[in-house]
Protein backbone atom coordinates (compact mmCIF):
# COMPACT_ATOMS: atom_id res chain seq x y z
CA UNK A 1 0.00 0.00 0.00
CA UNK A 2 2.74 2.47 0.66
CA UNK A 3 5.09 1.08 -2.02
CA UNK A 4 2.13 2.22 -4.25
CA UNK A 5 1.61 5.56 -2.79
CA UNK A 6 5.03 5.75 -3.38
CA UNK A 7 5.03 5.50 -6.72
CA UNK A 8 1.86 7.17 -7.47
CA UNK A 9 3.11 10.05 -5.90
CA UNK A 10 6.72 9.77 -8.34
CA UNK A 11 4.31 9.19 -11.29
CA UNK A 12 2.25 12.55 -10.22
CA UNK A 13 5.41 14.74 -10.07
CA UNK A 14 7.39 13.28 -12.70
CA UNK A 15 3.97 13.53 -15.59
CA UNK A 16 3.18 16.93 -15.37
CA UNK A 17 6.92 17.53 -16.15
CA UNK A 18 5.97 16.02 -19.50
CA UNK A 19 3.60 17.77 -20.36
CA UNK A 20 5.50 20.40 -21.30
CA UNK A 21 8.05 18.02 -23.02
CA UNK A 22 11.29 19.71 -24.67
CA UNK A 23 10.50 20.80 -28.29
CA UNK A 24 10.66 17.68 -30.94
CA UNK A 25 13.96 18.96 -32.78
CA UNK A 26 15.51 17.12 -36.12
CA UNK A 27 19.56 17.97 -37.08
CA UNK A 28 20.17 17.97 -40.61
CA UNK A 29 23.80 19.14 -41.10
CA UNK A 30 23.84 22.94 -39.98
CA UNK A 31 20.47 23.07 -39.76
CA UNK A 32 17.87 22.12 -36.39
CA UNK A 33 13.94 21.88 -37.36
CA UNK A 34 12.45 22.63 -33.54
CA UNK A 35 8.82 23.55 -32.17
CA UNK A 36 6.75 22.28 -35.31
CA UNK A 37 3.05 23.14 -34.64
CA UNK A 38 -0.16 23.68 -35.75
CA UNK A 39 -3.98 24.51 -35.36
CA UNK A 40 -6.80 22.38 -34.91
CA UNK A 41 -9.38 22.22 -37.66
CA UNK A 42 -13.16 22.20 -38.78
CA UNK A 43 -12.80 19.92 -41.63
CA UNK A 44 -10.99 20.12 -44.40
CA UNK A 45 -12.56 23.37 -45.83
CA UNK A 46 -10.06 26.17 -45.04
CA UNK A 47 -5.83 26.52 -45.25
CA UNK A 48 -4.44 24.68 -42.12
CA UNK A 49 -1.31 26.94 -40.60
CA UNK A 50 1.93 25.74 -40.09
CA UNK A 51 4.60 27.31 -37.54
CA UNK A 52 8.19 26.12 -36.70
CA UNK A 53 11.98 26.93 -35.48
CA UNK A 54 14.60 26.97 -37.94
CA UNK A 55 18.47 27.19 -36.25
CA UNK A 56 21.37 27.50 -38.54
CA UNK A 57 24.56 26.51 -37.05
CA UNK A 58 26.66 27.27 -40.25
CA UNK A 59 28.87 29.57 -41.90
CA UNK A 60 26.49 30.85 -44.50
CA UNK A 61 22.68 31.47 -45.60
CA UNK A 62 20.39 28.64 -45.49
CA UNK A 63 17.15 28.69 -48.21
CA UNK A 64 14.27 27.61 -47.23
CA UNK A 65 12.56 26.85 -50.18
CA UNK A 66 9.18 25.12 -49.69
CA UNK A 67 7.10 22.42 -47.71
CA UNK A 68 5.40 19.08 -48.14
CA UNK A 69 2.86 17.30 -46.22
CA UNK A 70 0.78 14.44 -46.66
CA UNK A 71 -2.49 16.89 -45.18
CA UNK A 72 -2.45 19.36 -47.75
CA UNK A 73 -2.00 18.93 -51.54
CA UNK A 74 -0.83 22.95 -51.97
CA UNK A 75 1.33 24.09 -49.29
CA UNK A 76 2.90 27.35 -49.61
CA UNK A 77 5.06 29.90 -47.70
CA UNK A 78 3.50 33.06 -46.76
CA UNK A 79 3.93 36.19 -44.78
CA UNK A 80 2.14 38.31 -42.79
CA UNK A 81 2.90 41.75 -43.29
CA UNK A 82 1.25 44.47 -41.58
CA UNK A 83 1.16 48.00 -42.96
CA UNK A 84 -0.46 51.27 -41.41
CA UNK A 85 -2.46 49.02 -39.35
CA UNK A 86 -3.71 46.42 -42.29
CA UNK A 87 -3.10 42.73 -42.55
CA UNK A 88 -2.08 41.24 -45.79
CA UNK A 89 -0.83 38.35 -46.38
CA UNK A 90 1.66 37.55 -49.04
CA UNK A 91 3.58 34.20 -50.99
CA UNK A 92 6.84 34.05 -50.41
CA UNK A 93 8.96 31.83 -52.59
CA UNK A 94 11.93 31.01 -49.78
CA UNK A 95 13.18 32.48 -46.61
CA UNK A 96 16.58 33.21 -45.79
CA UNK A 97 17.53 31.71 -42.57
CA UNK A 98 21.31 33.78 -42.30
CA UNK A 99 24.79 32.42 -40.50
CA UNK A 100 24.12 31.41 -37.02
CA UNK A 101 21.12 32.62 -36.55
CA UNK A 102 17.58 31.17 -36.24
CA UNK A 103 14.28 32.08 -37.88
CA UNK A 104 10.47 31.54 -36.27
CA UNK A 105 7.64 30.93 -38.86
CA UNK A 106 4.64 32.40 -36.21
CA UNK A 107 2.19 34.26 -35.66
CA UNK A 108 2.29 37.45 -37.29
CA UNK A 109 5.09 37.01 -39.54
CA UNK A 110 5.99 33.42 -41.86
CA UNK A 111 4.19 30.52 -41.68
CA UNK A 112 3.18 28.01 -43.95
CA UNK A 113 -0.44 27.77 -45.15
CA UNK A 114 -1.65 24.60 -45.99
CA UNK A 115 -4.25 24.48 -48.81
CA UNK A 116 -5.87 21.63 -50.16
CA UNK A 117 -6.24 20.65 -46.67
CA UNK A 118 -6.89 16.61 -47.27
CA UNK A 119 -7.75 15.39 -43.53
CA UNK A 120 -8.99 17.64 -40.82
CA UNK A 121 -6.32 18.52 -38.28
CA UNK A 122 -7.40 17.11 -35.22
CA UNK A 123 -5.84 18.26 -31.49
CA UNK A 124 -3.27 16.07 -29.43
CA UNK A 125 -2.59 14.64 -33.08
CA UNK A 126 1.04 15.18 -35.02
CA UNK A 127 1.71 14.77 -38.76
CA UNK A 128 4.96 15.22 -40.77
CA UNK A 129 5.87 17.98 -42.67
CA UNK A 130 8.91 18.36 -44.58
CA UNK A 131 11.01 21.46 -44.96
CA UNK A 132 12.74 21.78 -48.12
CA UNK A 133 16.16 23.53 -47.82
CA UNK A 134 18.17 24.60 -50.31
CA UNK A 135 21.89 23.23 -49.36
CA UNK A 136 20.89 20.75 -46.54
CA UNK A 137 17.91 19.29 -48.27
CA UNK A 138 14.46 17.92 -47.16
CA UNK A 139 13.95 18.05 -43.10
CA UNK A 140 11.63 16.29 -41.94
CA UNK A 141 9.50 16.92 -38.22
CA UNK A 142 6.54 16.02 -36.61
CA UNK A 143 3.96 18.70 -36.11
CA UNK A 144 1.79 18.90 -32.83
CA UNK A 145 -1.72 19.90 -33.66
CA UNK A 146 -2.70 22.51 -30.83
CA UNK A 147 -6.00 23.83 -30.21
CA UNK A 148 -7.49 26.47 -32.24
CA UNK A 149 -6.69 28.84 -29.40
CA UNK A 150 -3.15 28.24 -29.48
CA UNK A 151 -1.29 31.34 -29.94
CA UNK A 152 2.30 29.93 -30.02
CA UNK A 153 4.32 26.30 -29.72
CA UNK A 154 3.35 23.97 -26.32
CA UNK A 155 6.48 22.51 -25.88
CA UNK A 156 10.05 24.17 -24.57
CA UNK A 157 13.04 24.77 -26.11
CA UNK A 158 16.04 22.54 -25.60
CA UNK A 159 18.30 25.80 -26.44
CA UNK B 1 4.26 105.79 -21.25
CA UNK B 2 1.20 104.94 -19.32
CA UNK B 3 -0.82 105.05 -22.52
CA UNK B 4 1.66 102.67 -24.15
CA UNK B 5 1.35 100.16 -21.51
CA UNK B 6 -2.29 100.48 -21.30
CA UNK B 7 -2.10 99.30 -24.74
CA UNK B 8 0.45 96.63 -24.64
CA UNK B 9 -1.83 95.78 -21.69
CA UNK B 10 -5.21 95.29 -23.84
CA UNK B 11 -3.19 93.61 -26.62
CA UNK B 12 -2.02 90.91 -24.03
CA UNK B 13 -5.95 90.61 -23.24
CA UNK B 14 -7.18 90.28 -26.66
CA UNK B 15 -4.40 88.12 -27.56
CA UNK B 16 -4.92 85.77 -24.51
CA UNK B 17 -8.82 85.41 -25.44
CA UNK B 18 -8.13 84.31 -29.04
CA UNK B 19 -5.73 81.83 -27.27
CA UNK B 20 -8.34 80.45 -25.31
CA UNK B 21 -10.86 80.56 -27.70
CA UNK B 22 -8.64 78.41 -29.94
CA UNK B 23 -7.78 75.92 -27.07
CA UNK B 24 -11.79 75.81 -26.32
CA UNK B 25 -12.83 75.13 -30.09
CA UNK B 26 -9.65 72.50 -30.40
CA UNK B 27 -10.99 70.62 -27.19
CA UNK B 28 -14.37 70.74 -28.75
CA UNK B 29 -13.12 69.55 -31.80
CA UNK B 30 -11.32 66.49 -30.04
CA UNK B 31 -14.65 65.56 -27.91
CA UNK B 32 -16.38 65.38 -31.45
CA UNK B 33 -13.57 63.18 -32.83
CA UNK B 34 -13.99 61.08 -29.36
CA UNK B 35 -17.76 60.96 -29.96
CA UNK B 36 -17.70 59.27 -33.47
CA UNK B 37 -19.84 56.48 -33.33
CA UNK B 38 -18.89 53.77 -35.65
CA UNK B 39 -22.44 51.48 -37.12
CA UNK B 40 -23.09 48.37 -38.59
CA UNK B 41 -26.16 46.65 -39.42
CA UNK B 42 -25.23 43.54 -40.01
CA UNK B 43 -26.74 39.62 -39.79
CA UNK B 44 -25.57 36.49 -37.74
CA UNK B 45 -25.95 33.02 -39.15
CA UNK B 46 -29.35 32.92 -37.70
CA UNK B 47 -30.07 36.04 -40.29
CA UNK B 48 -30.70 38.27 -37.45
CA UNK B 49 -29.96 41.32 -37.85
CA UNK B 50 -27.32 42.71 -35.14
CA UNK B 51 -26.77 46.61 -35.18
CA UNK B 52 -24.50 48.78 -32.71
CA UNK B 53 -27.30 50.12 -30.83
CA UNK B 54 -27.94 46.65 -29.48
CA UNK B 55 -24.77 46.49 -27.52
CA UNK B 56 -25.80 49.88 -25.58
CA UNK B 57 -24.68 49.41 -22.27
CA UNK B 58 -21.51 47.01 -22.96
CA UNK B 59 -18.31 47.47 -24.62
CA UNK B 60 -18.20 46.34 -27.79
CA UNK B 61 -14.47 44.67 -29.17
CA UNK B 62 -14.76 44.34 -32.72
CA UNK B 63 -13.03 42.78 -35.50
CA UNK B 64 -12.37 42.34 -39.26
CA UNK B 65 -11.51 39.44 -40.31
CA UNK B 66 -12.14 36.33 -42.30
CA UNK B 67 -12.43 32.86 -41.81
CA UNK B 68 -9.93 31.98 -44.11
CA UNK B 69 -7.08 33.86 -42.48
CA UNK B 70 -4.60 31.26 -41.35
CA UNK B 71 -2.36 33.48 -39.60
CA UNK B 72 -3.73 36.63 -37.99
CA UNK B 73 -7.22 36.01 -37.26
CA UNK B 74 -7.23 33.04 -35.45
CA UNK B 75 -4.43 35.01 -33.42
CA UNK B 76 -6.34 37.37 -32.90
CA UNK B 77 -9.27 35.64 -31.33
CA UNK B 78 -7.17 33.75 -29.38
CA UNK B 79 -6.27 36.71 -27.79
CA UNK B 80 -9.90 37.96 -27.44
CA UNK B 81 -10.70 34.48 -25.81
CA UNK B 82 -8.29 34.64 -23.34
CA UNK B 83 -9.33 38.00 -22.57
CA UNK B 84 -13.15 36.55 -21.88
CA UNK B 85 -12.05 34.14 -20.03
CA UNK B 86 -9.82 36.06 -17.63
CA UNK B 87 -11.99 39.03 -17.26
CA UNK B 88 -14.03 36.67 -14.74
CA UNK B 89 -17.41 37.99 -14.24
CA UNK B 90 -17.09 40.81 -15.70
CA UNK B 91 -17.14 39.66 -19.30
CA UNK B 92 -20.93 39.76 -18.94
CA UNK B 93 -20.68 43.21 -19.52
CA UNK B 94 -18.09 42.83 -22.70
CA UNK B 95 -19.56 41.53 -26.08
CA UNK B 96 -16.36 40.37 -28.81
CA UNK B 97 -18.14 41.11 -32.79
CA UNK B 98 -16.11 39.10 -35.46
CA UNK B 99 -17.34 41.11 -39.14
CA UNK B 100 -16.43 39.02 -41.79
CA UNK B 101 -14.79 40.82 -44.71
CA UNK B 102 -15.42 37.73 -46.67
CA UNK B 103 -18.70 37.15 -46.36
CA UNK B 104 -20.19 35.09 -48.95
CA UNK B 105 -17.35 32.35 -48.13
CA UNK B 106 -17.65 32.70 -43.97
CA UNK B 107 -21.13 32.09 -44.20
CA UNK B 108 -20.33 28.85 -46.70
CA UNK B 109 -17.95 27.21 -44.33
CA UNK B 110 -19.66 28.32 -40.88
CA UNK B 111 -19.15 30.58 -39.03
CA UNK B 112 -20.34 30.35 -35.73
CA UNK B 113 -18.67 27.09 -35.52
CA UNK B 114 -15.00 28.24 -36.36
CA UNK B 115 -15.99 31.26 -33.78
CA UNK B 116 -17.28 28.83 -31.00
CA UNK B 117 -14.33 26.89 -30.91
CA UNK B 118 -12.24 30.18 -29.77
CA UNK B 119 -15.43 31.60 -27.20
CA UNK B 120 -18.82 31.19 -27.34
CA UNK B 121 -19.35 34.81 -26.43
CA UNK B 122 -17.81 35.91 -30.08
CA UNK B 123 -20.41 36.82 -32.37
CA UNK B 124 -19.99 36.58 -35.89
CA UNK B 125 -21.43 39.14 -38.40
CA UNK B 126 -21.73 38.26 -42.33
CA UNK B 127 -24.06 40.80 -44.31
CA UNK B 128 -24.18 41.43 -48.23
CA UNK B 129 -21.47 43.41 -49.69
CA UNK B 130 -23.66 46.56 -49.31
CA UNK B 131 -24.05 45.81 -45.36
CA UNK B 132 -20.30 44.84 -45.07
CA UNK B 133 -18.89 47.57 -47.04
CA UNK B 134 -20.89 50.21 -45.16
CA UNK B 135 -19.73 48.87 -41.78
CA UNK B 136 -16.07 48.96 -43.21
CA UNK B 137 -16.60 52.66 -44.17
CA UNK B 138 -17.91 53.30 -40.67
CA UNK B 139 -15.39 52.60 -39.07
CA UNK B 140 -12.94 53.78 -40.63
CA UNK B 141 -11.16 50.42 -41.07
CA UNK B 142 -9.91 48.71 -44.62
CA UNK B 143 -11.29 45.69 -46.16
CA UNK B 144 -10.09 44.50 -50.03
CA UNK B 145 -10.11 41.52 -51.80
CA UNK B 146 -6.53 40.65 -54.02
CA UNK B 147 -6.84 38.30 -56.75
CA UNK B 148 -4.08 35.99 -55.43
CA UNK B 149 -3.67 32.79 -57.83
CA UNK B 150 -1.86 31.11 -54.81
CA UNK B 151 -4.33 31.75 -52.36
CA UNK B 152 -7.42 28.74 -52.05
CA UNK B 153 -10.46 30.71 -53.74
CA UNK B 154 -7.87 32.64 -55.90
CA UNK B 155 -8.05 35.86 -53.84
CA UNK B 156 -7.19 36.84 -50.66
CA UNK B 157 -8.28 39.41 -48.09
CA UNK B 158 -6.06 42.27 -46.89
CA UNK B 159 -8.00 43.82 -44.30
CA UNK B 160 -7.34 45.93 -41.26
CA UNK B 161 -5.95 43.98 -38.21
CA UNK B 162 -6.84 46.02 -34.95
CA UNK B 163 -9.55 45.53 -32.30
CA UNK B 164 -11.61 48.59 -31.68
CA UNK B 165 -13.40 48.81 -28.80
CA UNK B 166 -16.55 50.72 -28.08
CA UNK B 167 -18.14 52.30 -24.84
CA UNK B 168 -21.47 51.84 -23.17
CA UNK B 169 -22.87 54.81 -25.28
CA UNK B 170 -21.24 53.42 -28.56
CA UNK B 171 -18.47 55.76 -29.00
CA UNK B 172 -15.35 54.72 -30.44
CA UNK B 173 -13.34 54.09 -27.70
CA UNK B 174 -9.61 53.42 -28.91
CA UNK B 175 -8.51 50.27 -30.90
CA UNK B 176 -5.65 47.59 -29.90
CA UNK B 177 -2.85 47.00 -32.73
CA UNK B 178 -2.11 43.46 -33.87
CA UNK B 179 -0.06 41.55 -31.77
CA UNK B 180 -1.31 43.63 -28.27
CA UNK B 181 -1.29 40.74 -25.59
CA UNK B 182 -4.37 40.02 -24.05
CA UNK B 183 -3.20 40.70 -20.70
CA UNK B 184 -3.04 44.21 -21.77
CA UNK B 185 -6.61 44.11 -23.19
CA UNK B 186 -7.63 42.61 -20.07
CA UNK B 187 -5.92 45.36 -17.99
CA UNK B 188 -7.34 48.13 -20.09
CA UNK B 189 -10.88 46.61 -19.85
CA UNK B 190 -11.12 46.13 -16.36
CA UNK B 191 -9.59 49.90 -15.89
CA UNK B 192 -13.03 50.77 -17.53
CA UNK B 193 -15.69 48.66 -16.33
Amino acid sequence: MLKSTAAALVLATILPATAFAECVEVTQGNITVSAAWSRATIGTERPAVFYVTIRNDGGSDERLVGIETPVADMPMLHESVMENGAARMSHVDQIVIAPIDAVSLEPGGYHGMLMDLQTELVEGTTFPVTLLFEKSGPVTIDTAVLPLRAREAACEEAL
Amino acid sequence: MLKNIRIALWVAVAVALVGVGALLWHADRQEQAAAFKPEFSLPDEAGTIHTAADFRGKHVLVFFGFTNCPDICPTTMAEVAQVMDDLGPEAAEVQPVFISVDPVRDRESGLGEYLEAFHPSILGLAGDEAATQAAVGSFKVFGERHEDASAPGGYTMSHSSSLYLLGPRGDWLRQFEYGTPADDITADLKERL
